[in-house]
């Protein structure tokens, strides 16, 4: 294989339609197919993952002939950080309470950009956390607890 | 007549102090995320709509609709002050509007802006009114085959008509409509692909989905490359457009506003291509048409009014027929749905106070964002400065908000995590993820027609060609397939 095919466009996007399309198919194996007449909940899912699949060939063909390759660089540094910062707030909020998943939230997230400062960031935290408490706790008596678990 | 009778008491209902506040609360926050660019009308009725459970229907629906049609107005002061689209929808008055403003017109430009946006607002109000009954009376005709086909075109042409690859697209509303397969299905209780995990028998929430495609995805995009900003820091000063530029600027607007108010009505177009398409055309039959790109006021009057009166007129099929035409419009029938609210043509029957109040109410919206976009565009413009380091956190963290809000529960945060992962691999592959999310809303409701048509037929499939209605829908189809397929396997169609 080309090393090339790794930074490929159609062929990643054909490839991640058919590896999705052939997944979909497989696991509908599970769910009864039932007659065009009377569906079984495995007939919708079975059909669309057969034409998901086909698309997914098409396009990976496509890309292998044009070579067209993924303008710019992976942002991975951002990527990683943004989705860690997501999962911090709900791994926390449920543990700690409101307040400390804010501050963490924001400070990861904050992370993933160009520049941190961090008395701005800090800033920002307590700013947005007054907000946080203000609007959806006693504005929506949201339930959550603010410091602490449940 | 039956229609000022409907519209004094839509007016009645609108005029009520509660949802007054509510129009206002909905085009001033549309007004603020349409300025600031990396966050759009459909982020933010999808991290809001949660919110909104505790409201009743008809004031959380008006103030849904007032962040979107707001956003229009707002996109349009980004647009000509920093040449940096608050708004796709926007994208176009970039050209123009920013050259004014650097010819010291941009008071005019804004004021410009804002009048065509409401003179189309008007309109594009008065169309629904006019045309939502005449039309919903016609699709409590439509039986299952009918929606079938309807929904089959509106994905489809969502797929093509969006910019980029239409052969992607409709891998992507394939892979959005499996995205709906996950949970319990109605028919034989059984639940698909939810791998054992119980928060998943009830389907993938719908806030998960829209804010990790487009925030989480969006951000990340954004903090990938290294961008400066310009931001235009002259004062406006002098907002009153001349006699001449009203004059210049009158038949534009009227030509724009027909050209939104077809495009909006059809589905996968929307406000961003409709302000494109009357961009073209104003530049095609000018006199001389060498001054677009130098601050002609009719590139800045044309597509305004577009983008709004596609931003009304967008609401027609999706409270008539209950099939949204555009992304955003599936954000607003996923909140309407989740209110208990059926949309379709009974939602006139049942709900006129929803259906009128909303009409009236987007008239008096129009009328506010003409004083929030005019007098106070200076607030406005203060807030152009505040910087993206500040803006993204803020935006992350009330995506977690908003998704854990919805059931309480952090599984939906960390699937909205997953989704904003994969909405980034998608979107560095060009792969437009709203396709994914039209496609995400109808699944459920397209499967549950097919199956119904096809046994009231016998699993006959011709039934979707012989019934009347639903073949003008399936040659339509197939007609959006040839016009825009044909031509791009040939090589011939560049994507932009």
């Amino acid at each position: 294989m080309k090393p090339d095919l790794w930074n490929n466009r159609d062929f990643l996007a054909g490839l991640l339609f058919t590896v999705l399309g052939g997944l979909t198919v497989a696991l509908a194996r599970d769910y009864p197919i039932g007659s065009t007449m009377r569906m079984g909940p495995g007939y919708f899912p079975t059909v669309l993952g057969g034409i998901l699949f086909l698309f997914g060939v098409y396009v990976l063909l496509r890309g292998v002939r044009s070579g067209e390759r993924v303008k710019g660089e992976w942002g991975y540094r951002p990527l990683a950080l943004i989705a860690l910062s997501i999962v911090l707030f709900g791994f926390l909020l449920d543990r700690v309470g409101m307040v400390p998943a804010v501050v963490a939230t924001l400070f990861v997230a904050a992370a993933a950009g160009h520049e941190f400062r961090f008395k701005e960031v800090l800033l920002l935290a307590v700013a947005m956390t007054a907000f946080s408490v203000a609007v959806f706790s006693y504005g929506l008596k949201l339930p959550y607890p603010l410091l602490g678990g449940y | 007549m039956e229609i000022l009778n409907n519209l004094v008491f839509g007016f009645g209902v609108a005029f009520s102090l509660e949802n007054l506040a509510y129009c206002f609360a909905g085009v001033a926050l549309g007004t603020l995320i349409g300025v600031l660019p990396g966050i759009g009308p459909l982020v933010t009725i999808a991290m809001l709509f949660p919110i909104t459970f505790h409201l009743p229907a008809v004031p959380a629906i008006i103030m849904l609709a007032g962040i979107f049609y707001g956003a229009q107005y707002g996109g349009s002061t980004t647009s000509i002050l920093v040449n940096l689209p608050g708004e796709t929808a926007s994208a176009v008055t970039c050209i123009d509007g920013y050259q004014m403003a650097r010819q010291g017109r941009a008071g005019p430009a804004l004021a410009t802006a804002a009048l065509a946006s409401f003179f189309a607002g008007c309109v594009g109000t008065l169309l629904i009114a006019l045309a939502g009954p005449t039309l919903g009376e016609w699709a409590l005709r439509f039986g299952a085959a009918e929606y079938t086909a309807l929904m089959l075109m509106a994905l489809v042409a969502s797929a093509v008509m969006t910019q980029g690859d239409a052969v992607k697209g409709l891998a992507m509303v394939v892979l959005g409509l499996l995205i709906g397969v996950v949970g319990v299905d109605v028919n034989s209780g059984m639940a698909r692909y939810s791998f054992g995990i119980p928060e998943l028998i009830d389907g993938v929430g719908f806030t998960v989905v829209a804010v990790g495609l487009f925030a989480v995805a969006e951000i990340v995009v954004n903090l990938e490359s290294r961008e400066a900003r310009e931001v235009y820091t002259g004062k406006v000063t002098g907002l009153m457009p001349t006699a001449r530029d009203l004059k210049d600027a009158a038949w534009p607007t009227v030509r724009g506003t027909a050209v939104g108010a077809c495009f909006g009505v059809l589905p996968g177009t929307g406000p961003a291509l409709s302000s494109f398409a009357t961009y073209m055309l104003e530049k095609r039959i000018a006199r001389d048409p060498s001054r677009f790109g130098r601050g002609a006021i009719e590139g800045v009057a044309a597509p305004e009014a577009a983008n709004n009166a596609a931003a009304q007129t967008a609401f027609i099929p999706m409270l008539t027929l209950g099939i949204p035409a555009s992304a955003t419009m599936a954000v607003m029938l996923a909140a309407l749905t989740l209110q208990g609210i059926a949309t379709g043509p009974q939602v006139m029957l049942d709900k006129p106070d929803l259906f009128w109040g909303l009409i009236a109410s987007m008239w008096i919206g129009n009328f506010l964002l003409v004083i929030l976009n005019l007098p106070l565009v200076g607030v406005w413009v203060k807030l152009l400065t505040v910087p993206y380091r500040w803006l993204f956190p803020s935006i992350i963290l009330f995506c977690c908000i908003g998704n854990y809000s919805v059931s309480n529960n952090p599984f939906d945060v960390y699937l909205c995590a997953l989704i904003g992962v994969l909405g980034y691999v998608l979107a560095k592959l060009e792969c437009e993820p709203a396709p994914l999310l039209l496609g995400y809303v109808l699944g459920p409701l397209l499967e549950e027609n097919l199956r119904r048509a096809l046994l009231i037929s016998r699993g006959d499939p011709t039934v979707f060609f012989t019934r009347p209605i639903s073949l003008a829908f399936m040659i339509a189809t197939v007609l959006i397939l040839v016009v825009m397929v044909v031509p791009a396997a040939r090589g011939k169609r560049h994507g932009t």
